[in-house]
């Protein structure tokens, strides 16, 4: 199943991978995976470690040859060409800068190997500094500059040759949160500005969501799901996705009805819900109920509050405080443990809820997604 | 048209590759293998007077038939004399038993001086490992001749010890067994504690921690932790000496007496002085059959250690 | 934070007192006036005066600097290509004999490689003088210089090659314009290693010289074995001299190399 920009259809992918394997000797590293990416797109590959999106990156680049499967770009199948002849460039995780060129030499470097004529380099060179504000730093050399500044000189290099395709390759990791911030924002601008195909290999859920226009979720070398960031959150279509992304509340089920998008669920530890969610599923199917701990709502036992269908009662077991939100730990009188987080808009004055209160916990029908 | 082109990159990528590990392939074998081969062949000749002083003499010219008169002219005759002659066995022994002792001392002396250094400050060490290398790079030669200054019957060793009342008479120090092994670990130590040190070096300073947290004493925490971690390194060093030291010639030689002889005097006797190639090939032969045990072992560390990485 | 004891400090020195206390005494001794090594005669410089009248050492030294020159840059060149076969080829037919041929000279008694080269030698044909000993010295010196220069191939960050192809440059320019010079000092420490186990040598270059191509340590043995001269500790100063200069100067040039890493 090729996974396709829901918005545009009718354009051709820029890069396509066309049931692309990968091994190494027994393991596999990546399993059959296709996927689009567009033009003008950022595109995130996203997962925790191990589960191939370096390989599939590196196969983009050249480094690694598939062993099964084309990649094409443009359409043309760019499978068999090595890394020095696609029109791909890419920033390393650990910059890769050589460390007896200066900076300007650096970035002179692909422009070289193209034969471009000394004065357009100087002036391309001259232009990729000011790019990424590093104006007046052409003369030094690597091990003189910082970390973040050699970062940016990573960037202005790989993208001194204005390619079709930008691979990041984990980028921000070894910046300091502060850093990591700004350069975030920096990056949208750049890819925005430049209107290049960025795609960048993450294992961090924060940057990606920030970042990417979509991401493409990878587990165990196969695709989970790809989809704006948005989608992913609200909309997962697996409980691995819904558990990898961000906190959320699984409850486990079984259909009793499902119609016109309102699927009532009978939860296995005891209780109904009720979700509005427009998926295909039958009464009697195992499902699953997704909440994110933000959509649930905690109220003392005090206040008044509707039981019924979406309404749990329980007992708070933890409190972790934030500053800005709040996150409870409460056991359902059922069994199930749930995570709820609260957002303060006032000052906080005096807890309301403490650990040990008896509590209702409640969520509207649209906040639940049921996942297969 | 990119695959075609990428096809032909490919080909020629191929052949450079290949061109790459010919290269050092062929000269290695032409000149290491196959002379190699020869000595082989050698061992199997006669010696007679002659150019080349040895038959039968591989004729290619003559065909077939010379080619049969070539195999039935070798012989296991060296073999035979080697394993009769009580000179040759007492040579091989006398060898294996030096190599050994200097091995084994190499490794007592060698151990504290690599440990220490990989103990040291880290910009100390690199300076270190230079002084400790330093006097492998002036002439070998040298400094055995310096070991002859020193021990020689007027030399500074004695004078040293008459002057300190030890002894009343100078010593004979030199043409014994001592001055050879004390020449040979001169020579050797650098051997023995650079692989010492390079294993050293990596080790995790934690684990020693952890095994004083866990109620080792300095001493325990040592040979339980320290030593085997090291054993790469103590095996790399003890075959990088044992096995050159077997066929040494010059420190015997310089050092030694002329009594007794280890293998590599026996070896350059017979071929400088009795001018019999054959014998001398087939003592070269029974060597590396010797040491051939040891020397698969080193090569396959060396392959792991590649592997490894 | 490592802790050296005093233990470790006395083994560190003890050893170092023990490897330069010969060459210390030789130094001495080849300014000693006095012919004997138990009189000492005052300072002088006769022997190195008597050195440089001394045509026959002089001749040997000139032709052992030539030997070692040829030789460490012929096994330089070879041993870099064996290093890189050995670290990059990956698995191919012959790796294991390979490997074999590379590393079996670091380990073999030199008597046995001597008498070997020499009697390839002999069935070739080929006049033994200059050219035979260089050849033999480049075969055992190669397996060194493959030795260091691996080891630096080992910890070579590959993502600079990477790098480099993935803007445009192709393999083989790739390996000449990015990874040669930056491990150089490697392939200089093998260079000099490789000098100096020639410039050295006594076994090998025995069997494989001929006439007219006598090597210093062959005319500092023949010496010896009369007696010990001064004139000797002349020339063995000298020579730890020179290599003492070419050290520091070598460790002075990677420094600064080192700096741009």
């Amino acid at each position: 199943m090729v996974e396709g920009n829901p918005d545009d259809s009718a354009a051709r992918p820029l890069v396509r991978f066309e049931a692309v394997s990968k091994r190494f000797g027994t393991i596999v590293a990546v399993e059959r995976l296709s996927l689009d990416i567009f033009e003008r797109e950022f595109f995130a590959l996203l997962g925790p470690s191990g589960c191939g999106k370096t390989t599939l990156l590196r196969m983009l680049a050249g480094f690694e040859q598939p062993s099964e499967g084309r990649i094409l770009l443009d359409g043309a199948d760019i499978s068999g060409l090595p890394p020095h002849r696609r029109p791909i460039n890419m920033m390393f995780q650990s910059y890769a800068l050589f460390p007896h060129l200066t900076v300007e030499g650096n970035i002179a470097f692909g422009l070289k190997q193209d034969g471009m004529p000394n004065a357009e380099i100087a002036a391309r060179v001259g232009e990729m500094l000011t790019l990424v504000k590093l104006d007046g730093f052409g003369a030094r050399k690597p091990h003189q500059l910082s970390g973040g500044q050699r970062q940016r000189v990573a960037l202005a290099r790989a993208l001194a040759k204005r390619p079709r395709v930008l691979l990041l390759d984990e980028p921000l990791s070894a910046l300091d949160r502060k850093l990591r911030e700004d350069t975030r924002f920096e990056l949208m601008e750049l890819q925005e500005k430049l209107g290049l195909t960025f795609v960048i290999v993450t294992h961090d859920q924060e940057e990606a969501m920030t970042l990417a226009d979509r991401i493409g979720v990878m587990n165990g070398g196969r695709l989970a799901q790809v989809a704006t960031p948005a989608d992913i959150y609200e909309r997962p279509n697996s409980r691995w996705v819904a558990d990898f992304i961000g906190d959320v509340n699984l409850i486990e089920g079984r259909v009793v009805s499902a119609a016109l998008g309102q699927i009532i669920i009978e939860s296995v530890a005891g209780g109904r819900l009720i979700v509005m969610h427009s998926t295909d599923t039958i009464a009697g199917a195992s499902v699953a109920v997704a909440l994110r701990p933000e959509k649930v709502q905690i109220d003392t036992m005090t206040s008044s509050a509707a039981s019924g269908e979406n309404c749990f009662a329980g007992r708070v077991m933890e409190i972790g405080y934030l500053g800005g939100v709040s996150t409870f730990k409460v056991k359902l009188d059922n069994g199930l443990d749930m995570k709820v987080t609260v957002a303060y808009r006032r000052r906080l004055t005096e807890q309301s809820i403490k650990t040990g209160d008896l509590v209702w916990l409640s969520f509207p029908p649209e906040a639940g997604v049921v996942l297969q | 048209m990119m695959i075609a082109a990428s096809n032909r990159e490919k080909t020629r990528r191929d052949w450079g590759d290949r061109l790459v590990i010919l290269i050092p392939a062929l000269w290695l074998t032409v000149f290491f293998l196959i002379p190699c081969l020869i000595v082989l062949k050698i061992s199997l000749s006669q010696t007679t007077i002659a150019q080349p002083p040895y038959v039968p003499v591989l004729d290619l010219g003559a065909g077939w038939p010379g080619i049969k008169d070539f195999i039935a002219g070798l012989s296991f005759d060296n073999y035979k004399i080697l394993g009769s002659d009580w000179l040759y066995l007492t040579s091989y022994l006398r060898s294996l038993v030096v190599a050994g002792l200097s091995t084994f001392i190499l490794l007592l002396i060698g151990y504290p001086i690599a440990y220490g250094i990989a103990r040291a400050p880290r910009q100390l060490q690199a300076v270190l490992v230079m002084a400790v290398f330093l006097p492998f790079l002036t002439a070998f030669l040298i400094r055995i001749y310096a070991w002859i200054n020193i021990l020689q019957r007027e030399g500074l060793l004695n004078d040293a010890l008459i002057a300190l009342g030890i002894v009343r008479e100078p010593v004979v120090w030199l043409a014994t067994d001592a001055a050879i092994v004390l020449g040979i670990v001169y020579s050797y130590l650098p051997f023995m504690v650079l692989p010492l040190y390079a294993t050293l070096e990596k080790m995790d300073e934690s684990l020693l921690e952890a095994a004083a947290d866990l109620g080792a004493p300095r001493w325990k925490a040592f040979w339980l932790v320290t030593v085997p971690l090291s054993a790469s390194g103590i095996i790399a060093g003890a075959l990088l000496c044992f096995i050159p030291i077997a066929g040494e010639f010059v420190i015997p030689d310089l050092l030694g007496g002329s009594d007794a002889l280890m293998i590599g005097q026996t070896l350059w006797t017979e071929f400088f002085q009795n001018k019999d190639w054959p014998v001398a090939s087939a003592v070269a032969i029974a060597l590396l059959v010797i040491l051939l045990a040891p020397i698969l072992i080193y090569q396959h560390l060396q392959m792991r250690a590649l592997e490894d990485r | 934070m490592r802790k050296a004891s005093l233990f470790n400090v006395t083994s560190v020195a003890l050893g170092l007192a023990f490897l330069y206390l010969p060459i210390a005494i030789l130094v001495i001794y080849s300014f000693n006036a006095s012919r004997l090594v138990t009189i000492w005669g005052g300072w002088s410089t006769r022997w190195y005066v008597a050195l440089w009248h001394d045509q026959a050492m002089l001749d040997a030294a000139w032709t052992s600097l030539r030997i070692a020159a040829l030789s460490a840059t012929a096994a330089s060149v070879l041993g870099t290509l064996a290093a890189v076969v050995l670290v990059r080829a990956g698995r191919f037919c012959g790796r294991t004999m390979f490997s074999g041929l590379v590393y079996a000279p670091l380990v073999m008694p030199e008597v046995i490689i001597g008498l070997a080269l020499l009697l390839l030698f002999v069935a070739l044909d080929l006049d033994r003088g200059f050219w035979t000993v260089a050849i033999a010295h480049t075969t055992l010196t190669l397996s060194f210089v493959t030795v260091v220069v691996q080891s630096r191939l080992l910890t070579f960050d590959r993502s600079l090659e990477e790098a480099a192809m993935d803007l445009g440059c192709p393999p083989l320019k790739t390996f000449l314009t990015i990874t040669l010079p930056l491990i150089f000092p490697a392939i200089a420490a093998g260079w000099m290693l490789a000098f100096t186990l020639s410039f050295d040598d006594l076994v090998i270059a025995s069997f494989s010289t001929g006439p007219g191509a006598t090597t210093l340590p062959m005319r500092i043995y023949s010496e010896v074995r009369l007696g010990v001269k001064p004139e000797i500790n002349a020339i063995c100063t000298i020579m730890i001299a020179v290599v003492a200069v070419g050290v520091v100067a070598a460790t002075l040039a990677s420094k600064r190399g080192a700096r741009t890493l």
